[in-house]
């Protein structure tokens, strides 16, 4: 007689009606496959886990973006903030589609550079720029963003010994309405000291203000905030064409538009509430539009968004190690990941689900990573179907900053894949290994020897 | 290891306990040890049926049973 199918016991209380606070939503639907490859089949060749990204994705993301801005506004210009995910091949991806690169620190300026951004496409933001980064960016004519009056006036003297005009923004921050301000990065808009800056970059004679740039946050809900913003640099542009007689060339807004996924905390999905590009283009665009700038004088428009066009294209796949009860009866599951590699689960309830079939009974469970620590949860509540030793799961939208503010704790971080628009898979990254990671160290002489 | 008297089991997996009012939905799996429960089965009996007619090694489920009748425990659908 053949035998049944196993699944593990269980039973579950039914309360009628009563919506539980773990939300309606079960994720028993089975995602076996990423752009036509299995699951199975990328865990099998690449191991567990493994982050997968979707080339078709991103430029879909980007495409509909750019649209979103284009059909509204004449002149627009992407630039990929590489701090988002700077694997190449992702940047690739970005800059093969038109985007420039943003980058916030000399590390991330020469891998703009290695990957063929010309100098004049790179927008050099942040506090932290060092003398030698400066000079080459002016060499390279690229857009240097200024962030605090220390760095205008090492740019001031730096440019004292050269024999260019290197072309400069300045980072204007501001009140948006929006708690918290983001008020440690750039020029105060609200207090004058972003019209002093202006003021000093033109007494100098030395630097060309191009632009204006600002940056109000992350993952940002209102729409309206944007709105405000664009206004305030509107009006610096505004002033700044009164008073010295010419045009800035372009408007920044930064980054910080959401991508779907939801955030810890949040009553509904993120996907049935963040707005869309398309209303965060709707009120910037019509800013600018109404503003009263001349035909001819309108600012370029540049956007640095990160989350909101890779999330959605990146996976993470893992597999069940174990699992437990705890003492209060909740079920435990332990899996291969944890937040050394899934950074956003500090700031994500990201959405799991499984990678095979199984039957419609789920489970209220704790999903936790393989770290000694406490902090080691991917979701503090979720329903699943039920996980054991050796199942897979994929975590959706990981595209944006895990790859970046990974953890090499514990483990070692795993291999990256990217499935083309072939349905080809490209290890883009290969899983780092205790060799790669000794060559930094050194062990002094007298350490050599152990005897125990 | 006896489940309560009056609790009623369905092969649906539908269980109902008449003195908290609280029903339950089990699995295929969990229905049937309830049952085998129910009918004075020992643990040892309910490990051979079990793993005679499921594709499931001993050892996974000895700690998948014990695991549920915790779970029962739990419920407080156990005789103590
Ligand atoms: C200056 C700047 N631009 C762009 C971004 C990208 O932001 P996001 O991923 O929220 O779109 C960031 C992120 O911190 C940033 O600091």
């Amino acid at each position: 007689m053949e035998k049944l199918k196993y699944e593990r016991p269980v039973i579950k209380k039914l309360n009628a009606g009563i919506m539980n606070k773990f939300g309606m939503r079960t994720e028993f639907t089975p995602h076996t496959h990423i752009e036509g490859v299995a699951v199975k089949d990328i865990i099998s060749k690449f191991g567990s886990p493994v982050f997968v990204i979707s080339e078709r994705q991103i430029r879909k993301n980007y495409q509909q973006a750019v649209r979103s801005f284009r059909t509204r506004y004449p002149k627009v210009q992407f630039a990929w903030s590489y701090k988002t995910n700077y694997m190449n091949a992702v940047c690739k991806v970005f800059h093969q589609e038109g985007s420039w690169a943003e980058v916030v620190s000399g590390f991330e300026y020469h891998k703009a550079l290695g990957n063929g951004v010309p100098g004049n496409k790179i927008i050099f933001n942040g506090p932290d720029k060092r003398e030698e980064e400066i000079i080459l960016a002016i060499n390279n004519d690229s857009l240097i963003h200024v962030d605090h009056f220390d760095e205008l006036f090492l740019l001031m003297e730096i440019v004292e010994k050269m024999d260019k005009r290197p072309r400069v923004a300045i980072r204007v921050n501001m009140d948006t309405g929006i708690y918290p301000m983001w008020d440690r990065f750039g020029f105060n808009y609200e207090n004058g000291q972003a019209w002093n800056a202006i003021n000093k970059i033109m007494a100098s004679e030395k630097l060309e203000l191009v632009g204006l740039h600002s940056h109000i946050g992350t993952f940002m809900l209102s729409t309206a905030a944007y709105a405000v913003a664009t206004s305030k640099l509107c009006d610096l542009a505004f002033n700044f064409n009164k008073k010295f007689g010419k045009a800035i060339q372009y408007l920044d807004l930064g980054g910080g538009f959401p991508s779907s996924n939801t955030l810890k905390g949040a009553y509904l999905p993120g996907a049935d509430t963040v707005p869309s590009i398309d209303e965060f283009a709707e009120a910037i665009t019509s800013t600018v539009l109404n503003y009263g700038f001349k035909q001819q004088e309108l600012p370029l428009l540049i956007l640095e968004t990160g989350r909101a066009l890779i999330d959605d294209a990146g996976f993470l796949l893992g597999s069940v190690l174990a699992t437990k009860r705890l003492s209060d009866g909740r079920r435990a599951t332990i899996l291969d990941f944890g937040v050394n590699i899934l950074f956003t689960s500090f700031w994500y309830d990201h959405k799991i689900t499984p990678a095979q079939e199984f039957s419609h009974h789920t489970e209220d469970m704790v999903l936790f990573g393989p770290l000694c620590m406490n902090i080691d949860v991917v979701r503090e509540t979720v329903n699943l179907p039920l996980l054991q030793k050796g199942d897979q799961v994929v975590v959706h939208k990981v595209g944006a900053y895990n790859m970046t503010q990974w953890m090499q704790f514990i483990s070692m971080r795993p291999s990256i894949i990217m499935i083309d628009e072939n349905e080809s898979m490209h290890q883009i990254r290969k899983p780092e290994t205790l060799a790669y990671l000794e060559s930094l160290e050194n062990i002094p002489e007298h350490l050599q020897q152990i005897k125990l | 290891m006896k489940l309560k008297s009056n609790i009623a089991t369905s092969e649906s997996g539908f269980v109902f306990n008449p003195t908290s009012g609280d029903s339950y939905s089990a699995n295929s799996v969990a229905a049937e040890i309830m049952l085998l429960l129910k009918e004075n089965n020992s643990i040892r009996e309910i490990n051979q049926i079990m793993l005679s007619r499921y594709e499931v090694d001993s050892s996974h489920f000895e700690k998948d049973l014990d695991d549920f009748i915790a779970q029962l425990r739990d419920q407080n659908l156990l005789e103590l």
